[in-house]
């Protein structure tokens, strides 16, 4: 599975981490001390081994990686954290090679048996869905939720008439309350998109410098995308694809990848970004083919302290079919049929300069004007670091530069960014928009995921 | 749309019921959404038109790394090891069979700077950081970042300390300059940072002694006292005769500290001219005497300290609780050459010497001096004879530092000493002295100690009484001997006298010991490639 041989590299199993404590417990448990029993599948595909805890009885722990869902864990331990150090260390042990995790000559233990095969049964069993849902109640359903939303709309378009009849300046840190409040109500209406552009709201305020500007586009844009909803029928198809989904409403996967064209390709996987909002950890992972040159973005969910089930690693290409979601401008795409295990990826892919960049978000825009980046790829760039938090990645030729969004500026990533570069023209891969450049990956040559840790303490 | 976005964002700002905005509402639509709508339209606009910035000034680009790159499974191992920096302690108490990977960093990067690797660029962040927090793996971090670590250092303010450490760990220019001798090294050594310069005596003074010295010497008298010191601390690596005249001129220095420096510099080179002028007047001060058959020591201790002997770096003044003339004969003996007394004390050796009583009771005065001598000198027969055999007892000799003169013998004869010192006394006083033992343990020490502890646990204690030695075992201990500890942690029959659950203890002890070694084994392996 990786570009040695069947082994996955070390970081591509700390990828699978749900968070950073399980990072470093597993790679304490990467030794051999505390492993019995532990052998890998011929020609990959799953890994066990016993692991001896504090208690008397060892850990069992079986990861299944051979799977069209992504690799699945199971561990007898008590942890809540999926998947477990004791997963993660097995894995990290695996990654060394032979002598460490070496391929067993027989079947694996009974106990690794039994789950390895219950599991494949789940996922033939669980592949389509005979029964036909009951279409009327479906659409009956979806119909309602559409009215329930239009009200939410409504209500919001109140909430904005007022905020703006009253000004800006008047909405001092009393609002938040009310803020959070509609929020909630967006929640009810059962549009999460509208939800958390208010929550945003909220926090833009009183945010420092020009806020008042940064505040009026939001609310601008939450306006448009209110009187979009409300207008749906008369919209252009795909464009209110757009509306739907950002308003909230999302296709179903399943459906989606049992009803549209698939697109196949060789995926290169440019970056994978996890967000955390406490309550769910959101994957992202980027995607370019080789053949179509088109951007993918595959989104994945875990509750609090697991990890998303698909974990792709960084610079490997995935001979797949992908079926993008409707919109004016398709980029989130859901992972049909693989076609091949993921192999290694020659070098870095073709970019542009910054001026290639903001236009391509500029020419995104025009089709989903609610877009706050899009995805893109800089080639010879050099990074030029500010401590002060005002870096640039300079085009290696001519004078013009991508300012890097100040977010962002005390992530190690940036510094890992300049460490590569060393002052010479670098490949970056990242998400360019109307607040900066967002580095997410390079090559070093190797590729190289940037750290999205913060610097400092 | 011939109104500019602020218009419109201090018409939303003061509140359209106080300000027409301006803007035509379409029939039948209120005001505030038709300056929505002209607001929306203004933002897409103005996103969508972007245009890139002026780039500033470039970074120079880094100086290349001629050194080779981390074999993979090593570079994974140095992500790990940075990425536990700030974990132990926080994960609620550390398992069996997980080691303290902080504890192992230092000795990574030695072994990987033993290879002579780069290290990987995406990790110098981390590496950095790393050695922020911990000023002892400095050296050891700065030398594997190398000029790259270096050149990212000087970009961010967080990590001044890499451009202010000194000599080993700043290449750069310096490096570049290479030898002594050279225009570039001339031109480092007149106008560079006090590190550049310090990193050019440092490696000059390896290179070539003679041309370090000429450097020094050409600017002596222009540098800041505290230069001076610096400078002259340099010297002591790699000092010869040749290095007498320069120090004998520094013994005549403006400041003290310079002064005391340079006499203790040339009180180690046995042959100068300040080490005879010492040997005189130690002669005069102590004795061989015959009373009736037997010979013994007499000492006669200084009466003044003179001009000379304080130019010699005699400090006058004792400190308080002290006697001076006491004072003034430590210090004469331990700068004196150690090779004057086997002509004073008619043809003995050290061994011999130090035997001979001592009259009056000054016998722990000079037994004292001589340590320092020894250990200065690095004499490993008057180190071996003051250390007396491993297995006397060692009560009543408060003036030896027993840590200090093991330093001056050889790695291995140290070995055997704390072996042996460790066979008869156990463990409780054995810290220091393995602090002194060269890594990994040789044998017979690696053995002995294992020896000890085993007897500890039969013994009936718990292993935390021993938690210095055993974190010290865990990173000094030969990873060979983790097959035989292997079996101690098998043993399970609970001794008569042992304390209650100390055998578990003991378990899972030797369990976390035998986790290191093997991950120090394995550690080492990846890092041969």
């Amino acid at each position: 599975m990786n570009p040695q041989g069947e082994r996955w590299t070390g970081d591509q199993v700390l990828a699978l981490a749900p968070d950073d404590p399980s990072r470093k417990a597993g790679g304490r448990l990467a030794v051999p001390g505390p492993w019995s029993g532990a052998g890998a599948r011929t020609g990959g595909g799953a890994v066990w081994g016993e692991c001896a805890g504090s208690g008397g009885t060892p850990y069992r722990t079986v990861v299944d990686l051979d799977s069209a869902e992504g690799p699945g864990f199971h561990c007898s331990c008590p942890s809540r954290k999926f998947p477990c150090k004791h997963a993660l260390g097995l894995l990290l042990l695996w990654s060394a090679g032979e002598e460490s995790v070496p391929v067993a000559d027989g079947p694996p233990p009974d106990w690794a048996g039994q789950w390895l095969d219950r599991r494949r049964q789940r996922a033939e069993s669980a592949a389509p869905p005979s029964a036909p849902p009951d279409a009327d109640a479906a659409r009956g359903r979806a119909e309602r939720r559409v009215r329930r939303i239009a009200s939410g709309a409504r209500e919001l378009e109140q909430r904005l008439g007022d905020l703006l009849r009253g000004g800006l300046a008047a909405a001092d840190g009393s609002e938040y309350g009310p803020w959070d409040e509609t929020a909630a109500r967006m929640v009810d209406a059962q549009a999460p998109g509208l939800a958390s552009r208010v929550r945003e709201l909220a926090s833009v305020r009183g945010s420092g410098g020009d806020w008042a500007s940064r505040l009026l586009a939001e609310c601008a844009l939450l306006h448009t995308l209110n009187q979009g909803f409300l207008r749906l029928d008369g919209l252009p198809g795909p464009l209110a694809a757009t509306v739907r989904t950002r308003v909230g409403i999302t296709a179903d996967s399943a459906s989606l990848l049992a009803s549209a064209t698939p697109v196949r390709d060789h995926w290169l996987v440019l970056a994978q970004s996890d967000g955390d909002d406490g309550r769910l950890i959101t994957r992202r992972i980027w995607l370019r083919g080789r053949r179509t040159g088109r951007m993918a973005l595959l989104l994945s969910y875990g509750a609090a302290g697991r990890a998303p089930e698909l974990s792709l690693p960084t610079g490997l290409s995935l001979d797949a079919d992908l079926a993008y979601y409707p919109s004016a401008r398709p980029l989130r795409a859901a992972l049909g049929t693989r076609h091949a295990a993921p192999g290694p990826s020659p070098g870095p892919p073709p970019g542009g300069d910054a001026g290639r960049a903001l236009a391509a978000y500029g020419e995104a825009l025009r089709d989903d004007p609610w877009l706050d980046a899009w995805p893109v790829l800089l080639e010879s760039v050099v990074p030029i670091p500010d401590p002060e938090g005002g870096w640039q990645l300079a085009d290696a030729q001519g004078d013009s530069a991508l300012p890097v969004d100040p977010r962002h500026r005390d992530r190690t990533g940036l510094w890992q960014l300049a460490a590569i570069s060393g002052g010479r023209p670098v490949t970056v891969f990242g998400e360019c928009g109307h607040r900066g450049f967002t580095p997410l990956s390079t090559w070093a040559p190797e590729p190289v995921l940037l750290s999205p840790g913060l610097s400092g303490i | 749309m011939n109104t500019t976005w602020d218009e419109l964002v201090s018409a939303a700002l003061l509140g359209t019921e106080r300000r027409t905005p301006p803007v035509r509402p379409r029939e039948g639509q209120d005001v505030t959404a038709a300056l929505l709508d002209a607001a929306a339209l203004h933002t897409v606009r103005r996103r969508a038109g972007l245009v890139p910035a002026a780039a500033r000034a470039r970074p120079e680009p880094a100086p290349a790394d001629p050194r080779p790159a981390l074999p993979p499974a090593a570079r994974r191992r140095l992500a790990l090891l940075l990425a536990d920096r700030s974990g132990s302690g926080s994960g609620g108490g550390r398992r069996i069979g997980a080691p303290d990977l902080t504890e192992l960093l230092p000795q990574w990067l030695a072994t990987a700077n033993g290879h002579g690797y780069q290290a990987p660029a995406d990790l110098l962040p981390a590496l950095l950081e790393a050695a922020r927090a911990r000023t002892d793996l400095r050296p050891a971090a700065l030398a594997l970042g190398g000029p790259r670590a270096r050149w990212l250092a000087g970009l961010n303010p967080q990590w001044k300390y890499a451009l202010r450490a000194g000599s080993a760990t700043a290449p750069g220019r310096a490096a570049a300059a290479g030898r002594a001798g050279t225009d570039e090294a001339r031109q480092v050594w007149e106008e560079g940072l006090f590190a550049e310069r310090v990193a050019l005596l440092g490696s000059a003074r390896r290179h070539d002694p003679a041309a370090a010295r000429e450097l020094l010497t050409s600017t002596w008298q222009t540098e800041r006292a505290e230069d001076r010191l610096m400078f002259l601390d340099s010297l002591r690596e790699g000092l010869s005769p040749g290095d007498e005249p320069f120090l004998e001129r520094a013994l005549a220095d403006r400041s003290r500290n310079v002064r005391s420096t340079a006499a203790e510099l040339l009180a180690a080179l046995p042959h100068s001219a300040l080490a005879r002028r010492m040997a005189e007047r130690a002669r005069t001060c102590v004795a061989l005497e015959r009373t009736g058959g037997a010979a013994r020591i007499a000492v006669e201790a200084p009466h003044e300290c003179d001009k000379g002997m304080q130019r010699d770096g005699v400090v006058a003044t004792p400190p308080s609780g002290r006697g001076e003339r006491s004072w003034w004969l430590s210090q004469v003996v331990e700068a004196a050459p150690l090779a004057m007394w086997r002509e004073r004390f008619g043809g003995r050796g050290a061994e011999a010497v130090v035997t001979l009583p001592v009259a009056d009771g000054w016998q722990p005065e000079l037994h004292a001096a001589w340590c320092r001598a020894a250990v200065r000198q690095r004499d490993a027969e008057w180190s071996r004879a003051l250390l007396g055999p491993a297995t006397a007892p060692q009560e009543g000799s408060s003036w030896r530092d027993p840590a200090k003169l093991l330093s001056a013998l050889p790695p291995r004869e140290r070995a055997e000493w704390v072996a042996e010192f460790i066979a008869a006394h156990g463990l409780s006083e054995a810290f220091r002295l393995l602090g002194v033992c060269e890594v990994p343990w040789a044998e017979p020490l690696g053995t002995a100690l294992v020896d000890a502890l085993d007897i500890a646990r039969d013994a009936g204690s718990y292993p935390w009484s021993f938690s210095g030695v055993m974190g010290l075992a865990e990173r000094c201990l030969d990873p060979a001997q983790a097959d035989r500890l292997e079996m101690l942690t098998a043993l399970s029959d609970e001794p008569p006298s042992a304390s209650p659950g100390a055998v578990a203890y003991w378990a899972e002890a030797f369990g976390r010991l035998v986790g290191t070694l093997r991950l120090r084994a394995v550690m080492a392996a990846e890092l041969a490639g």
